[in-house]
């Protein structure tokens, strides 16, 4: 098995589904020409040409709703909004038509596209340093992705090509260069299914995207010290499989969520309230939150660098939960 | 792009002057009409069963603008798209969608042509390209540009006929749809329905230009203005720029002239405009002005109208009492078509 980026996963799984399918074409803003301002598509618009890597101007709530109307029209639109910040241009397009024409028209008309945006930061100020997974997570008819590693990535994101429903597939900038294992050809994974990633029995961590690789290396610390933790990587986040996590809690008595978003109604909220409802019993204490400071996003790095959860805050919070 | 005032004058009556002959069948002429008598006392039937309880929500009722949805009809290829905003009866009724199963979709039972899940709002037939009616203002805009988007990637013949209200041109989805349907050429052929308000607000209050067929032109489409309630002049509008568009010159746009009878929706006490405007407006009845044209060209007779009205009746009569004795969804069509089941 080769070594690639998250970065060439996404473009491997565009390309073979492209390759595979006809009706399956990207849209969104300079995808084609530019190469992807994340370089995610580069070399595509050569290899498929304009009208299937097809560059949009800045307009996304056009973008979204074309790319919805295309997908009722029989196409399978993958649609790319810079970064997910943008999304709320279009967000009425996601919300009132995306989630929502299977089910307004009984069932007559299908909306098989995909979303895909990159989260991400680094001094680039309050609005373009955002993430709005919960809010897509919050709609019945949505599906919503957010894949942690390049296997995943890739995996997920042929899946979710392939799937019959809208989905919301979220990325990460500050992922695009992390490397691991991903196959050369076909493969898909389920979406709507949790990872174990880390087997631990002393707590269970919650997270996904980027926090996965925080949790993932707080654990390797965590366990010099004698601290085993589980990490569980939920990658699809609406629908949430709560299955192994409840599990991992039955087994841990302990529960903590790593997310990198704002703590209030993020997914951690949602995450938390499953597990204090249905495995209330093995629980000996109450299940935890560590989020992105709740403040927009300030420019300065100093105080960027105190915004997000980090491999120190997991291990102080976990090694408090474990010592108590 | 040329741009141009319709060659009927706004509202006029319709007289005989205007055309030296009717360039339409007897046949033709007598279904124009017949479908235009039906949308009108479908909606009449509507509002009652509105006003008795039987109806909830809000209904947004088509009288008066009856010749735009059956010219339209008339020029389109029955697989073109068609996708419009909420006052949508009319269309589906134009396009032979049957008045039972709209009027029951109306009254929210399972045998509407959504499964009682739309309503009045969200009433659609995609099995005759019909691809719904939105209650967000603009809304279905961009969404008819993919359908354009969809027809010109897989090489098709077919167009795209997005309908909506002169109000939707001041939403910015109208604007980023309209240039990027123009930027890539795309077979959509738009009808602005201009019923002179938007709500309670006329126009020229909300609007900064007032010819909305001028907004088109911002996009470098090609854009024409008609009289709405000239069911003929409605038909060869859109015949002609439905052909534009499917030769592939681009995005059209088309401001229809109409004026709604009735209020925006049920329970709107209309203090934004004097009875008087509105008995001017009843003067100009689209319905009233074909029948007229028809019997002036000899090409109907009062009987054939009262005929076709009775069967209209009829047909409106079968409609609420289907709709009245068909059964509400079970609680199980609550749950369905969230998502699309995966065959995998």
């Amino acid at each position: 098995m080769a070594e690639k980026t998250y970065r060439d996963a996404i473009r491997e799984a565009m390309r073979e589904e492209m390759l595979r399918d006809e009706k399956v074409f990207i849209m969104g803003e300079e995808v084609g020409v530019w190469g992807g301002t994340y370089a995610v598509t580069r070399g595509m618009y050569d290899e498929f040409g304009a009208k299937r890597v097809r560059d949009t101007p800045i307009a996304e709530d056009a973008i979204v709703g074309a790319a919805v109307g295309a997908a009722m029209g029989g196409l399978r639109p993958i649609a790319e909004l810079m970064t997910i910040n943008f999304s709320l241009i279009g967000i009425d397009q996601i919300i009132n038509n995306m989630a929502k024409v299977h089910y307004m028209f009984g069932g007559q008309v299908k909306a098989p596209l995909v979303v895909r945006a990159p989260a991400g930061w680094g001094q680039l100020g309050a609005t373009h340093s955002q993430s709005f997974e919960a809010w897509f997570a919050h709609v019945p008819g949505l599906t919503v992705i957010m894949p942690g590693t390049p296997y995943d990535a890739k995996g997920l994101l042929k899946a979710a090509i392939r799937s019959d429903n809208p989905i919301v597939f979220i990325e990460h900038a500050r992922l695009y260069g992390v490397k691991g294992e991903v196959p050369d050809g076909d493969y898909t994974l389920p979406i709507g299914k949790a990872e174990v990633k880390r087997e631990g029995r002393h707590i269970t961590i919650v997270t996904y995207s980027r926090m996965l690789h925080v949790s993932l290396a707080a654990a390797t610390t965590l366990a010099q010290n004698g601290i085993e933790a589980e990490v569980i990587d939920m990658r699809t986040l609406r629908p949430l499989d709560m299955a192994p996590v409840y599990e991992s809690v039955k087994k841990t008595h302990r529960a903590l969520v790593v997310e990198e978003d704002w703590l209030t109604a993020g997914m951690g909220a949602e995450i938390a309230a499953r597990i204090g409802h249905d495995v209330f019993d093995y629980l000996d204490n109450p299940v935890e939150r560590l989020a992105q400071v709740e403040t927009p996003v300030p420019y300065a790095k100093n105080l960027e660098a105190l915004m997000f959860p980090d491999e120190k805050k997991v291990v102080a919070k976990v090694t408090s939960m474990v010592g108590t | 792009m040329a741009v141009r005032r319709a060659t009927t004058r706004k509202g006029s009556n319709g007289s005989t002057q205007e055309r030296a002959r009717l360039p339409v069948s007897k046949k033709e002429g007598l279904e124009w009409l017949k479908s235009m008598m039906l949308i009108r006392r479908f909606e009449e039937r509507a509002e009652e069963a509105y006003s008795q309880g039987k109806v909830g929500g809000f209904l947004h009722l088509y009288t008066g603008e009856e010749a735009i949805a059956v010219g339209m009809m008339a020029a389109l290829q029955p697989d073109d798209d068609v996708i419009t905003h909420y006052r949508d009866h009319g269309y589906n009724l134009a396009r032979g969608v049957e008045a039972r199963r709209i009027m029951a979709e109306i009254y929210g039972k399972a045998t509407g042509v959504s499964g009682g899940k739309g309503g009045s709002m969200h009433l659609a037939d995609v099995s005759k390209h019909i691809w719904g009616g939105y209650a967000i203002v603009g809304g279905h805009i961009p969404l008819a540009v993919g359908l354009a988007l969809a027809i010109q990637y897989q090489e098709q013949k077919r167009i795209v006929c997005c309908v909506f209200g002169e109000g939707a041109t001041n939403i910015g989805m109208f604007h980023t749809s309209m240039n990027m349907a123009a930027v890539w050429k795309l077979p959509l052929l738009s009808i602005v329905e201009n019923n002179l308000y938007g709500m309670g607000t006329i126009v020229q209050r909300a609007s900064a230009v007032e010819n909305i067929y001028e907004k088109g032109c911002c996009y470098g489409m090609a854009s024409t203005q008609v009289d709405g309630n000239d069911v003929l002049a409605m038909r060869d509008a859109v015949r002609e720029l439905a052909e534009r568009a499917r030769k592939g010159e681009g995005p059209q746009l088309l401001e229809a002239m109409t004026y709604r009878l009735r209020g925006h929706s049920m329970g709107d006490p209309q203090r934004y405009r004097d009875r008087k405007e509105v008995s001017e407006w009843k003067q100009r009845d689209p319905i009233t002005r074909w029948q007229n044209m028809l019997i002036e060209n000899k090409l109907a007779a009062p009987e054939d109208s009262d005929r076709l009205q009775a069967q209209v009746e009829a047909e409106v009569d079968e409609a609420v009492r289907f709709a009245e004795e068909s059964p509400a969804p079970d609680e199980q069509a609550m749950y369905a078509h969230v998502l699309v089941e995966e065959s995998e």
